[in-house]
């Protein structure tokens, strides 16, 4: 803040109190002491005024809080760049609230943080917790029930982009994942689309309807374009987040519009890396709680 | 001209009744169109399906219109019709330019209908309180200069040497609301029907709140004291409380009024300096508030009696009694600590309502309750009891709206800061919305109620209008109802 808007403000404010205060004290200062039936002499539309003190205690609640103002402008900020001598900032005082929070709550995450998480789903309390971090982080993509959304993959169906290992599931969500599916449609024109669309459908077990002469071209082009990532038999590849195509589950929908579009257009899926925002012990235990949607305690 | 001005008759009077008839009516219209809306709305929150599947009646579109219909259109036509009136009466002159101040009524109409027609398609500005697009804006801007320049000229034509204290509270009303809608409209226009904004960021937001805070402060409570400080004494028949009461809360409530809007911003990238300064004046604006409430109750001391028997004075009093109630809410909301419960929930949303229907609209009822029967060269409205039992839905109907919303708004906020015993947050944000469901029922038949009374209203205002007996005119004589 320069000095002209610093002295802009603390002008204007001192003098828009001091003027009030100024109204206050004036009109009190000749006023009579007791309620009284004199007007002020004038008349309008038939309407007088008496001219009655202020009331007292009305009087003594407006000084209160132009005293109470005068304190607070000199402990908090306001007058410009003054700081205010107790320092506060709405940052301080947020960094101070999660000082506060993760001195009383980081214990409770810790006690885990050692614990295997094949061990920790035995252990009913650690995923409680990991489902609270959940609900409050992850549920808002993935939904209460982890059941996924158009675009948020199923977290109970054991079908694994990424892989469903403990350590791959816990890597996904410390560090995130981009899952690109590229354009394919100027590659393998419209006709292409069509037909390795129909003929990845087909591989689910969907019946597409297609000709078996299309079918046929479409393996060709799948062979050609799509093995490379989603493997030879289409059963996808953990380690490139390409989807397993043979078992009718489908992040972007299964309709012919729609798995052309994909083949056609291409994906981005946005996993956010959590490390950061949740902490490795929080990460530890949701990681727990997913891995135990698919994986019961013995 | 004195004689005409002590007795005018409702076909041949000094004053122009003309444009204030028409404002009264058109209150009186656009009062039941947006109090409709609102509760079309509010039955939306309770049964979404009501948004009929279309993007002109979903929830979105509806609110700006619901807010502008009743502020700007039942709020501003009661101010217009009732400064209009005051102004002559008050300074025993007839309206200066009147074929501008017809200019400010159709002006006024077509601002309204453009707002009916643009906010349902979708076209916004984005600004709370001040969606209109630019032309109209521009337009409003026009009608109202013009309306300045007749109500300044009126004064300025006043026979009187002092000027009354509605009058007062009008003109600062009339000032500040041009200056605020002036600064905050300004835009880039990129089409007829979309601009934007020629401030950025944090800037931008604090004017926004700088222009929507006065415009409670200014549109629905200075115009609104004005109001007061006319029909409460007239209808009262006693003179007005204290004056040196009126000069310190005049002086303090708009000179501390246009500091409070950073309340609006606390805990965002507005700087700590703004919102510091916006907290501690809202509560010095508690005394200047409360200063117009006693003076209001205060001058029916001796007259008290009368509320037994007149609903338009019980109108008045308890609109009064809802002011003093909004008015220490307000300054409580705006300390930081209260309002790091209270933002975003319905709280919010409840304490507007208890300023809107408690203060604003029962202030109007009451005040045209008095006005009407006078336009018409009536003795008084076509039906007491109606008048009686529109105060009772109606204050029943705010009761009902203002406790659901604390309750929700109450709710919500422990609900969002709950945390579990590993400090986890207990609910997720739909469970907050699942548990407002009850609130929001009774929230709807709480807006139920005051529709109804609106309509009675209407359907009482029909009949005092067009009734033909009774056409002559006592002036010195003030009804009082139901004796």
């Amino acid at each position: 803040m320069s000095n002209f808007w610093h002295w802009w403000i603390v002008l204007l404010t001192s003098a828009c109190l001091v003027l009030v205060t100024w109204v206050l004290f004036s009109t009190r200062k000749a006023q009579r002491r007791d309620m009284t039936d004199e007007t002020t002499g004038h008349a309008y539309d038939g309407i007088e005024e008496y001219d009655n003190p202020l009331p007292h205690w009305w009087f003594v609640m407006f000084v209160a809080t132009l005293v109470f103002t005068v304190g607070y402008l000199i402990l908090y900020p306001g007058m410009g760049k003054w700081a205010g001598v107790l320092g506060w900032t709405q940052v301080g005082e947020l960094k101070t609230d999660q000082l506060k929070h993760e001195r009383r709550f980081a214990p409770e995450f810790q006690r885990y943080a050692a614990t295997p998480i094949e061990e920790l789903i035995k252990n009913p309390k650690a995923l409680k917790m990991g489902e609270r971090v959940f609900i409050n982080n992850c549920a808002l993509c993935h939904g209460m029930d982890a059941g996924g959304n158009f675009g948020f993959p199923n977290l109970a169906d054991n079908d694994w982009l990424y892989g469903g290992s403990a350590d791959a599931i816990k890597t996904t969500i410390a560090q995130g994942r981009r899952g690109q599916m590229p354009a394919w449609g100027a590659v393998i024109g419209d006709k292409g689309v069509k037909q390795v669309a129909s003929y990845v459908r087909e591989l689910s077990g969907i019946d597409s309807g297609a000709s078996q002469d299309d079918l046929d071209a479409g393996k060709k082009v799948f062979s050609t374009t799509c093995a490379v990532c989603h493997s030879a038999d289409g059963t996808g590849n953990y380690a490139l987040g390409a989807p397993n195509l043979t078992n009718n589950v489908w992040l972007y929908g299964s309709s012919q519009t729609q798995v052309e579009y994909t083949i056609r257009k291409g994906r981005n899926g946005v996993m956010p890396p959590w490390h950061d925002i949740l902490g490795p012990e929080k990460v530890h235990l949701v990681t727990a709680y997913v891995y135990s949607l698919t994986h019961k305690a013995e | 001209m004195s004689t005409a001005t002590l007795q005018p008759s409702y076909q041949d009077t000094a004053y122009n009744y003309n444009v204030v008839r028409q404002f009264a009516i058109m209150a009186v219209v656009w009062g039941v169109v947006g109090m409709a809306v609102g509760l079309l709305i509010a039955s939306q929150m309770v049964f979404p399906e009501l948004n009929l599947g279309l993007p002109w009646t979903s929830f979105g579109r509806l609110r700006p219109l619901h807010t502008n219909a009743v502020i700007f259109a039942f709020g501003g036509c009661v101010l217009f019709a009732t400064s209009y009136y005051i102004v002559q009466r008050t300074c025993q002159a007839t309206l200066a330019l009147p074929k501008l101040a017809a200019f400010t009524f159709w002006g006024w109409q077509l601002v309204i209908v453009l707002a009916a027609i643009t906010l349902p398609l979708g076209m916004t500005s984005s600004k709370e309180y001040a969606e209109l697009e630019w032309p109209i804006d521009i337009l409003i801007a026009v009608v109202w200069v013009s309306y300045a320049i007749v109500f300044f000229g009126t004064i300025m034509k006043r026979k009187s040497k002092h000027i009354y204290v509605a009058n007062w509270f009008f003109g600062a009303f009339i000032i500040t609301v041009a200056v605020l809608h002036i600064v905050n409209s300004a835009a880039l226009p990129v089409s007829m029907t979309k601009s934007y904004s020629a401030y950025a960021g944090a800037m931008d937001a604090m004017i926004q709140w700088w222009y929507g805070h006065n415009a409670v402060g200014f549109f629905l409570t200075a115009g609104f004291l004005g109001m007061m400080y006319y029909f409460v004494p007239k209808q009262a028949e006693r003179p007005v409380y204290s004056y040196r009461l009126s000069i310190v809360h005049f002086w303090a409530l708009v000179a501390i009024y246009i500091w409070a809007g950073p309340h609006h911003l606390h805990y965002t990238a507005l700087p700590d300096w703004a919102q510091s300064l916006g907290m501690v004046m809202s509560l010095v604006l508690l005394a200047p508030s409360w200063g117009g409430m006693i003076n209001g109750i205060m001058t029916l001391s001796g007259a008290w009696h009368k509320l037994r028997t007149d609903p338009i004075l019980r109108f008045l009093v308890v609109s009064l009694s809802f002011y003093g109630m909004s008015t220490f809410e307000g300054p409580m909301m705006a300390i930081k600590t209260v309002n790091a419960l209270s933002h975003y929930t319905d709280w919010t949303i409840g304490h507007v309502h208890s300023g809107a229907l408690g203060w604003v609209a029962m202030v109007s009822f009451g005040s045209l309750y008095h006005l009407i029967p006078k336009l018409y060269g009536k003795e008084q409205m076509y039906s007491v009891s109606l008048i009686n039992t529109h105060f009772w839905l109606a204050t029943i109907g705010t009761v009902l709206y203002i406790v659901a919303m604390w309750v929700n708004g109450i709710m919500q906020g422990l609900m969002w800061r709950a945390v579990n015993e590993d400090g986890t947050l207990t609910y997720s944000f739909i469970e907050s919305v699942e548990a407002s469901h009850f609130g929001y029922v009774v929230r709807a038949i709480g807006g139920a109620f005051f529709v109804l009374g609106m309509l009675l209203m209407a359907y009482n205002v029909y009949r005092t209008a067009t009734e033909t007996e009774d056409t002559s005119v006592n002036e010195n004589a003030q009804p009082v109802a139901g004796s």
